[in-house]
């Protein structure tokens, strides 16, 4: 895949290189002392030119940190990374250049209209006016605000204001474009309409794309490759399919009627023959098993046999979920509360 | 011009259109200034009967001085922008943009003085309709007007430091009060120094409000000592500077955090 020439970018051409984002052993932890809350402990990706890039995890996991680390935001306690070609420790103002970022909490000006809002970042970046309006119109069709450009952005809706937010990062043709959480707070609809305009993003102009989210099913539908991040380091890496695919077999997820069932229905589960791994949280138990429909009636039948009530029973092929249960030894739901509690206290 | 200058142009443009955009807002930004010079005068108007006041009057011995509190009250919100840009992902979308951090500081500050220059104009004009008269002429009030915004960049400044290292709305708004006050009773604003007690008047020598102050009356009075005003407005603009490079370094300790 070829690099683009970078038109802005001041001094030096890019180290060769394959990849648009490499990052090699990145740590950083945020204080020092007793207070020390460590980030990032040793995270190593890789993203091709032109493929949208999913860095999944739960909240607090290291996802922001790493985006901006790569973003020139913030800097790495160790480890190197180039974004681009570029280093993002001492080519700084050429990553900045060549990226477009869009953070987590939204970044268009309220007060502005569509149009003014992607002047004015045009302009930062030193593009000519007239070329400005021209690629201006251009996003604003693609995105399908363009009845909306001559209002304030603060009289749009959620979804058109998050579409603005991504628009002005890419009013520059970046090379490559960070998303932060893209549709965290959106309605289902607009989530909708928002994964369709990222996974044309890639098609377009050979845009590399960096994703973050903290939804499985937005890395599954969007990310061509991915990575999971737990607790600061990468768990699992490859494509959605890949990962799945390491799972063998099928899940059969198992709500008790009764919580305290669960050590009785674990026992049950592992007398089964075709079973692999079952693990339990409160009164859920997920068990991957070689054979769904072979192995469900034998383990309905252990249950049966030691008087376990059950409130569903379930069969499906491994989800991301899945992935991360048995990478991380905790469900995604579980580790994002308790992270996110773990980040207000 | 260089990149860095186009880069502070645009985001004045960029601060005063919001400021344009919210009425409310604009409307205490240009009334405020007309309400200290009505408040102050008619408050301390039997002041010039104390002996040893002088013979001016007191709205024109009162005009350059509100003109000089008004640039630090209204460069003490300067911060307050910096605050909602970094709640919302502004801040973070321009650090990892070609904006330098000196051009960040830069727009603010030069918004600043755009505002200052604005207020201290209707300031000048409601107190001729009052009563005051500028005996300095166009080069006084020019005086004023350069002194008042060296003030206000200093303030500014010194208000982007802060939002960039404590960012809550509260304790900026708070630390501000907490300095702009005192700053301005000690100091020649309000009363003329041969009436303060003598510490009072020790402390105003170092303060920077007490500077604009001075050499604004100076300049506008008429057979001014040029040599005291050059000296006043020296001490502003190293002081202004100074401010401006730390506002400046204060985005490291920004970015350490995020």
């Amino acid at each position: 895949m070829p690099v683009s020439s970078i038109t802005h970018a001041t001094a030096g051409p890019p180290a060769r290189t394959e990849a648009a984002i490499e990052a090699s052993e990145l740590t950083k932890t945020y204080g020092s002392g007793a207070t020390a809350v460590p980030a990032l402990s040793g995270v190593s990706f890789s993203v091709p030119a032109g493929t949208v890039f999913g860095l999944l995890g739960p909240n607090g996991a290291g996802k922001s940190t790493t985006t901006k680390i790569l973003t020139t935001l913030s800097g790495a306690d160790s480890g190197t990374a180039t974004v681009a070609g570029y280093d993002v420790a001492r080519q700084g103002a050429q990553v900045r250049h060549a990226i477009g970022y869009v953070p987590q909490k939204p970044c268009f000006d309220p007060t502005a209209t569509g149009h003014e809002n992607l002047t004015l970042q045009g302009r930062i970046y030193g593009i000519p006016i007239r070329e400005i309006r021209r690629r201006a119109g251009e996003l604003l069709a693609q995105f399908g605000l363009a009845d909306a450009a001559g209002r304030v952005a603060k009289t749009w809706s959620g979804g058109m204001q998050r579409k603005l937010d991504v628009a002005l990062a890419l009013i520059h043709r970046p090379q490559v474009l960070f998303l932060d959480e893209p549709t965290t707070g959106l309605d289902p609809e607009a989530r909708a309409d928002m994964w369709a305009e990222i996974s044309e993003l890639t098609d377009a102009d050979g845009l590399t794309v960096l994703l973050t989210t903290h939804y499985l099913e937005e890395a599954d539908n969007l990310a061509d490759r991915l990575v999971i991040v737990d607790r600061g380091r990468v768990v699992a890496t490859g494509t959605p399919e890949e990962l799945k695919a390491e799972l063998a077999g099928d899940t059969v997820h198992v709500q008790l009627a009764d919580p305290a069932d669960r050590e009785r229905a674990l026992g049950a589960f592992e007398s089964v023959e075709g079973v692999h791994q079952v693990t339990a949280e409160e009164s859920t138990l997920n068990a991957r098993v070689g054979n769904g429909a072979a192995v469900l009636p034998k383990a309905l039948a252990a249950l049966d046999a030691r008087d376990v009530l059950l409130a569903s029973v379930t069969v499906a092929r491994p989800s991301l979920d899945d992935v991360y249960l048995r990478h991380a030894g905790r469900s995604f739901r579980t580790a994002d509360q308790i992270d996110s509690m773990e980040a207000a206290r | 011009m260089t990149t860095a200058m186009m880069h502070s142009l645009y985001l004045t443009g960029r601060s005063l259109r919001i400021l344009r955009r919210e009425p409310a807002y604009l409307a205490f930004t240009l009334i405020q200034p007309m309400v200290w010079l009505l408040l102050f005068s008619q408050l301390f108007e039997s002041v010039t009967e104390i002996p040893g006041f002088g013979d001016t009057s007191y709205i024109t011995y009162l005009t350059p001085g509100v003109i000089v509190m008004n640039a630090i009250m209204t460069a003490n919100w300067a911060g307050t922008s910096f605050i909602d840009d970094m709640n919302r992902g502004v801040m973070d979308r321009n650090l990892t943009s070609p904006l330098s951090r000196g051009a960040l500081i830069n727009g603010i500050l030069s918004y600043q003085a755009v505002v200052t220059v604005a207020q201290s104009l209707i300031i000048f004009g409601i107190g001729l309709l009052m009563g005051a008269r500028y005996d300095g002429g166009v080069a006084g009030v020019l005086v004023v007007l350069v002194a008042s915004t060296l003030l206000a960049i200093f303030f500014a400044a010194l208000s982007c430091a802060m939002a960039l290292l404590v960012r809550s709305q509260e304790s900026l708004i708070g630390m501000s009060m907490f300095l702009a006050l005192p700053l301005t009773f000690l100091s020649s604003v309000l009363m003329a120094p041969e009436l303060v007690p003598g510490w009072v008047d020790t402390v105003a020598s170092f303060n920077p409000v007490d500077w604009a102050a001075t050499a604004s009356r100076e300049a506008l009075a008429g057979a001014t000592d040029w040599g005291v005003v050059a000296g006043q407005t020296g001490f502003l603009v190293a002081l202004a500077l100074l401010m401006g490079w730390l506002a400046t370094r204060a985005f490291r300790a920004y970015q350490r955090t995020v």
